[in-house]
């Protein structure tokens, strides 16, 4: 529950969100009422802080019976720094998820040079101090330089800040390896986020195999790239007992894999994307690249079982998966072209949708945007509760809205929202009781 | 030195401290005793194995414990005849069977051996008609560093039972360390094991000891503290990421000798890779029993070959 290396400026004016409905995923509140925020921390909430209630001193916003959650956390996103600042910087990024009410981003290691150093997480800390509206929480390479062969400074990184591990959009492929990183780890108590996808299955693949692929002329990755990974991985963590997070589910055969690990009781947890919950493979179409996503986007029937596991809490976190990528690399035939989307902004609105058809309760949804991220992660944000960081966000979960490319603050416009018709505009956001978007 | 008081070693080879008795272990301490204040004399040299010829066959390259066996011999009158692998016939592809039978055929009367396979000395045992003496086999055991260090704390603290002795760093690897979990712990010692799981044995816990991966929890309450030699290769990141990550973590330093009783001392089987598994300031400090360990291990080894050669046939 430390929050000491990533705090932020905190604000030191009280201020008051009045008159919302206050739904806190972590505690299933939902309700009519307030937060009163002071130095950058909620001091009460509930239906008693009203206007009248309040010091004069106070600075109140009505919210007009918007919604107020916690910020949103997102388990997986890059923010280009170090080494790809033409792609995003801590600055456009939290500038997004700013926009897009994450307040917190876990930021992938597979940066250049990879984050296996500890001056390195003390480098984004201070990049993120400096430049970021948001949290950056710095995720570490699992092993060095991220080539799956010796195991990284673990705890020395963890002492620097970093706040999980991960190999980033690769796989280790040494079953060996795999298990000495998890057993050192696991002394640490230091979660291991792996994604999964065999190497050699996947090979040159580019969309997910089957019918469409074989139509498009394209190679595809079967769904067993993912769940033979998976498999293995969750036999190392029986092996091991270290804390495991598959941060990228795409099919249902994983979720059996999940649910299997979960019922045995393994410190187990997984992740989709929002792109794998909103989208599927035909959504591809002529070959739009922006949708050539890691993994794959799969068949509809798969989108629906990965909208259930969600629903029932199989699927712990959504993610937005956000991967910048410029044009260079996307206006390309679609095999040569970079996978990945970009989805901070978006990824709210884009959810909210599993809301309106009636797929996922709201409060679920946010559970799996917020408070269980915090859980996973061991932080103190992400729930409304008296002492908890003001990280909150006020929305509107019925003002429409076409999602415009050129107006997203991400610094590459690969959205596969492109002109997409949404609901759900985020009107404001609070780090540590700190304004950093407004609407 | 005859000793009708203690009771006899009765042992063909001296293999592993798996399968000796706590009569067995004390009578070579006992017998090491004398063979320690023999070691202090001008006059070291002894007749017990007078006309006796004894091999050293060292597979892995050894300095310490090579000369501790070589001067062992020397001081109870055997002729000793060192052989490294380096000039053996191994390198030009004999089995380790045949090496044996030709060894054999030379008549000595003890063979040290030394090699990087756990069983190999037990297997060279079997095809030899002399003592066999095990001076460590890969990882499996190490029996007269076990005794030279049960030797040395029992000097140090008067006793050994009771005691908490905390053995850290790679015990995977260890030869050291299984032997040291066998004797102490039948000795009545506590014996604690403290490393990251990555060079923990699995299964370890079954044999007898606590095992912690932190360091100060493993040391809260230690009487010895005994650290082991990392290999190098081991350090880069197959089995702990860095030297600095480690030395941070498990290297024995002031602070962490702090979690350890006050009147803690420290051993080491050498050789140390210092700023690794431990601190100068620690190893050459007043609670460092590493020297005395040395001394110690020619003892030991004297009282092996003496209570052997007692049993080695006198026709």
């Amino acid at each position: 529950m430390s929050e000491a290396p990533h705090s932020i400026p905190q604000s030191s004016a009280p201020l008051a969100l009045v008159n919302a409905r206050l739904i806190d995923p972590a505690s299933g509140f939902d309700g009519r009422g307030g937060v009163l925020i002071e130095q950058g921390v909620i001091r009460r909430f509930g239906s008693e802080v009203t206007p009248d209630t309040l010091r004069a001193e106070v600075q109140i916003v009505d919210c007009q019976g918007d919604i107020v959650a916690p910020g949103l956390i997102d388990m997986h996103a890059f923010v280009g720094e170090p080494g790809a600042e033409y792609r995003e910087t801590i600055a456009t990024a939290t500038a997004a998820a700013a926009a897009g009410g994450v307040t917190s981003i876990l930021a992938l290691p597979d940066t250049n040079p990879p984050v296996d150093d500890p001056a390195v997480v003390d480098f984004l800390l201070r990049r993120a101090r400096d430049t970021g509206l948001v949290r950056i929480l710095p995720c570490a390479a699992l092993t060095k330089g991220l080539r799956g062969e010796d195991i990284s400074e673990i705890g020395l990184l963890l002492q620097a800040g970093a706040v999980a591990f991960s190999e980033g959009s690769q796989s280790i492929r040494s079953a060996s390896i795999l298990r000495r990183a998890m057993l050192y780890a696991r002394d640490f108590d230091a979660l291991v986020i792996h994604f999964a996808q065999d190497h050699d299955l996947a090979a040159e693949g580019v969309m997910n195999e089957g019918e469409r692929a074989s139509r498009l002329g394209l190679t595809g990755i079967p769904h067993e790239a993912e769940t033979i990974i998976l498999e293995r991985d969750i036999q190392l963590v029986a092996l091991t007992g270290a804390r495991y997070h598959a941060p990228l589910i795409s099919t249902a055969a994983s979720l059996d894999i999940i649910r299997r690990a979960k019922d045995r009781g393994l410190p187990v947890t997984c992740g989709t994307s929002i792109n794998h919950l909103t989208l599927n493979e035909n959504d591809i179409g002529d070959y739009r690249t922006f949708l050539k996503l890691r993994p794959p986007l799969r068949r509809e029937d798969e989108r629906l079982a990965l909208v259930d596991g969600v629903a029932s809490g199989l699927i712990d976190v959504i993610v937005s998966d956000h991967d910048p990528q410029d044009v260079e690399v996307k206006r390309l035939p679609f095999a040569e072209a970079a996978p990945g989307a970009i989805g901070l902004e978006t990824m709210l609105p884009a959810a909210l949708r599993l809301a309106v058809s009636g797929a996922v309760p709201l409060t679920r949804l946010l559970q799996a945007l917020s408070s269980r991220p915090a859980e996973i992660l061991g932080l103190a944000q992400g729930r409304i509760a008296v002492g908890a960081p003001a990280d909150l966000i006020r929305f509107d979960p019925e003002e429409p809205f076409v999602v415009d490319p050129a107006k997203l603050r991400s610094r590459c416009k690969n959205t596969p929202f492109d002109a997409a018709r949404m609901e759900g505009r985020v009107k404001l956001t609070l780090v540590a009781g700190r304004v950093v978007f407004e609407n | 030195m005859t000793h009708q008081s203690t009771p006899p070693f009765n042992h063909r080879h001296l293999l592993g401290i798996e399968g000796l008795s706590v009569s067995d272990i004390t009578a070579l301490l006992d017998l090491a005793e004398e063979a320690v204040a023999v070691s202090r004399q001008v006059e070291k040299k002894r007749a017990t194995l007078r006309g006796r010829t004894q091999i050293n066959l060292f597979f892995e390259s050894s300095t310490r414990t090579q000369s501790s066996f070589e001067l062992a011999g020397k001081r109870l009158g055997a002729d000793v005849m060192n052989m490294s692998v380096a000039t053996s016939s191994v390198k030009k592809g004999e089995t380790l069977i045949d090496t044996a039978i030709t060894l054999n055929a030379m008549r000595p009367d003890i063979i040290i051996v030394r090699h990087s396979q756990a069983g190999a000395v037990h297997l060279l045992a079997r095809k030899v008609d002399c003592a066999v003496v095990n001076a460590g086999d890969g990882a499996h055991e190490h029996p007269t560093q076990a005794l030279l260090d049960a030797l040395t704390i029992r000097r140090n603290k008067g006793k050994i039972e009771g005691l908490v002795v905390a053995i850290c760093g790679d015990i995977l690897h260890s030869r050291v360390a299984r032997s040291n979990i066998l004797l102490l712990s039948a000795l009545g010692a506590r014996v604690r094991v403290i490393g990251p799981s990555t060079l923990l044995p699995v299964g370890i816990d079954r044999m007898g000891v606590e095992v912690f991966r932190n360091m100060r929890e493993g040391l809260r309450d230690a009487d010895i503290v005994m650290t082991l030699r990392l290999q190098r290769e081991r350090m880069n990141g197959g089995f702990v990421p860095s030297m600095r990550e480690y030395f941070h973590f498990y290297g024995l330093d002031e602070a962490k000798l702090a979690f350890a009783k006050p009147d803690a001392l420290v051993m080491h089987p050498g050789p140390m890779n210092r700023g690794v598994e431990i601190g100068s300031t620690v190893a050459d400090g007043a609670q460092s029993l590493i020297r005395e360990q040395v001394e110690m291990g020619v003892a030991v080894r004297m009282a092996v070959l003496e209570a052997l050669a007692r049993h080695l046939p006198n026709v």
